[in-house]
């Protein structure tokens, strides 16, 4: 069953092919054509995460592709425990997205071109997680960044959308650089760039300490771009100005999920280096309560769920860096259902209401009941409620964070977890519940948009389910790695720190919907303005850039410049001086001949005379 | 007796003033006056080779009158150009004589 694996990236690019070459004449059509093609996708997935669950063995092929001296890159694919996850993952958000598409994109004229990114981005991305090696993962790493590019940029029309799919491209290309020098170091290294031969050459010790730090430290960075982690976080919640399926799939489910594939995927590199863990955690838990901390005071429904998903990916982080292998997987798992789930619950909203902004929403629930259920569903599994998805994988970093024998680290991820339930129920009640602050009447969104929000719901309630089922362990059977179990009490803990959060929103939000009208100060305006990093970078990076552009401006024009002109200046000078011979005299003309043929003369006798 | 090469020199350092006025002159008048000079002073060449050369003989005087009968037909000939361009360019200066595009 593992063989065909490689058929599952197939589909999409098929439809992404049909959809370019016949978009503009299937016009609403190419729904169907993307949409069946996502569906075989999603079988084939499904099929081989449970062949690989039930029992099959991995699978590896590839074949040489560039042979230089003797060093050779190959291509391929193979399907481990975290591939088969993803696969199943990636099919699945995806087929969801595209069947909501077709509700929430209708109307739209560039449908087809809609359709065609989309399956685009869905070949990248499974063609990413099935890589078997560092060199056609990055291929694919970047075609994912391109395709982001294109999606969040859909509105092309619009200046903020073209701004911000320049920024989400270019923020992710410093990371990709730090990508790129740690997969050229490795190469140096170990002469591959096959995930087996770096493994084998970091565990028997032909690699020096501080050398696997650096490059562990380096291929964090490009997942630290990729995952919108504190410093190059930026990009996240300005990529919201793409179209609300587009954020669902690639900004909450999975392309930002591939910096957290790629950490796990290499994480045997990073378990020989103590340093490089604490960094990744460090970095993984300051995002979390940051972003959390920025989410709070948010008016924007998609830019809450944007901060929340770089938060909950710091939580990813924080558990792949406490050696937490399985708990930051499986959080990847319920997160990518529940977070997909939220934002295309906040689409169906958005669709019905025209406006993003919570100060203009308000008692939605009464005319979309299921929109406001699956919400609902969603918030209390991201808020860790008991029995959701949510509360099982939480629980697993808790534990992890505990263990890792820094103490802080766990206290910063309970804080975000009360912070996570506080600003899930705050956008909760004053979207859902209250009297209506909205014009005009919301109705509920179609069927081709409720049925993907239900399945997902099912997803984000049952898939933590999985756990009595075997699925974290199988996970960990790739590097292992064990649940790691702590004190009894952080499950209580966790608990009450998600009901907590929920019930303070209630008191705040719930009775009576605060909707603040005057302008933010203090603390409130800091968090408002998101700390200020973008203006800082604004400052610090982006001014002394276009100052140095200018100084290489100006040198280009006036001194490349001016050595051209010179040269250009030279040459017309010599034929001035020469076309002052053809004045039209005939006395300069006999002049002429006359030394001419007296040199002519001189010549013919000199040898003569000279003797 | 004057040796030829002293009539040969004579002949040379004339038409050399006459190339020197043909082609510095800005007056047509003294071009034209220029060019005379220079076809005596090959007249004078062909007299002495006459009576010095190595072939002596009557050949060169004769020659001469021919040179001579030339040189007024073309005197003639160029002052008559000389009106035309007056009458039109109402100068007479050479370097004025110039319809190049500039």
């Amino acid at each position: 069953m593992l063989e065909i694996a490689w058929l599952v990236p197939l589909f999409p690019l098929i439809s992404f092919v049909l959809l370019v070459a016949f978009g503009r004449q299937l016009k609403e059509r190419a729904a169907y054509v993307g949409i069946g093609a996502i569906l075989v996708s999603f079988i084939l997935g499904t099929g081989a995460f449970l062949a690989r669950f039930f029992g099959e063995e991995n699978y590896l092929f590839s074949f040489d592709w560039l042979t230089v001296g003797d060093k050779t890159i190959t291509l391929g694919f193979e399907v481990n425990e975290l591939n088969a996850m993803m696969l199943f993952v990636v099919t699945m958000v995806s087929l969801m997205v595209h069947i909501y598409s077709k509700g929430y994109m209708h109307g739209d004229e560039r449908f087809p071109v809609f359709y065609s990114y989309l399956a685009l981005f869905t070949f990248s991305m499974l063609s990413l997680v099935i890589s078997p090696n560092l060199f056609q993962a990055f291929i694919f790493w970047e075609l994912v960044g391109a395709t982001s590019f294109l999606l969040i940029g859909f509105y092309f029309f619009k200046p903020e959308a073209r701004a911000a799919a320049k920024k989400a491209f270019i923020v992710t290309r410093v990371g990709d650089l730090g990508f790129l020098i740690g997969m050229s170091l490795l190469f140096w290294q170990v002469g591959s760039f096959e995930y087996a031969k770096i493994f084998e050459a970091a565990e028997h010790g032909l690699l020096a300490p501080g050398f696997i730090t650096l490059v562990a430290i380096l291929i964090f960075i490009g997942a630290v771009g990729k995952s919108g982690q504190f410093p190059l976080h930026t990009w996240l919640p300005d990529a919201m100005e793409g179209p609300t399926p587009v954020s669902a799939l690639i900004h909450a489910a999975t392309m930002v999920a591939a910096g957290v594939y790629l950490v796990a995927r290499m994480f045997p590199l990073f378990e020989q280096s103590a340093t490089a863990l604490f960094v990744v955690a460090i970095i993984g838990g300051f995002t979390a309560i940051f972003a959390s901390s920025i989410g709070l005071v948010q008016n924007d429904i998609k830019r809450v769920l944007a901060y929340s998903t770089v938060s909950q990916l710091g939580y990813m982080m924080l558990a792949l860096g406490t050696a937490g292998y399985i708990a930051g997987l499986f959080h990847l798992f319920t997160h990518a259902f529940f977070k997909a789930l939220l934002f295309l619950a906040a689409g169906s909203a958005i669709h019905a209401v025209h406006t993003q902004n919570i100060k203009e929403m308000g008692g939605l629930f009464k005319n979309m009941k299921i929109t406001g259920t699956v919400f609902l569903i969603g918030a209390l599994a991201i808020s860790g409620f008991p029995f959701f998805s949510g509360f099982y994988s939480k629980d697993m970093i808790l534990m992890a964070a505990w263990e890792s024998g820094y103490p802080v680290l766990f206290w910063v991820a309970l804080t975000a977890a009360i912070m996570t339930a506080f600003y899930m129920f705050r956008l909760f009640f004053l979207t859902f519940t209250g009297s209506p602050r909205h014009h005009g009447h919301a109705h509920e969104s179609p069927a081709s948009m409720t049925f993907p929000m239900i399945m997902l719901a099912v997803l984000a309630f049952g898939s933590g389910f999985l756990t009595y089922f075997g699925l974290p362990e199988w996970l960990g059977e790739a590097v292992n790695a064990h649940e790691i179990h702590g004190p009894k009490w952080i499950e209580y803990l966790a608990i009450a720190a998600g009901l907590s959060g929920i019930a303070l929103a209630w008191l705040v939000y719930g009775r009576k919907a605060r909707v603040r009208t005057n302008e933010p100060t203090g603390v409130h305006k800091l968090l408002f303005n998101k700390y200020y990093i973008d203006e800082i970078y604004s400052v610090g990076i982006l001014h002394p850039y276009r100052l140095f552009g200018n100084v290489l401006k100006f040198v280009d024009h006036y001194i490349v410049g001016g050595l051209v002109q010179l040269a250009v200046w030279i040459s017309v000078t010599i034929g001035k001086i020469g076309s002052r011979l053809q004045n039209g005299q005939a006395q300069s003309y006999g002049l002429i001949t006359l030394i001419g043929l007296v040199l002519l003369l001189v010549g013919l006798t000199a040898g003569r005379l000279l003797g | 007796m004057v040796p030829l090469n002293a009539y040969l020199a004579v002949g040379a350092i004339l038409f050399s003033l006459g190339i020197y006025g043909l082609l510095t002159k800005k007056n047509a008048i003294i071009v034209l006056l220029s060019i005379e000079l220079m076809l005596n002073a090959v007249n004078i060449n062909f007299v002495a080779f006459s009576r010095y050369g190595l072939f002596a003989s009557l050949t060169g005087q004769i020659f001469t009158i021919f040179t001579i009968t030339v040189a007024a037909a073309e005197a003639a000939i160029g002052l008559a150009i000389l009106v035309a361009l007056f009458r039109n360019k109402a100068t007479i200066d050479v370097t004025e004589m110039d319809i190049m595009k500039r």
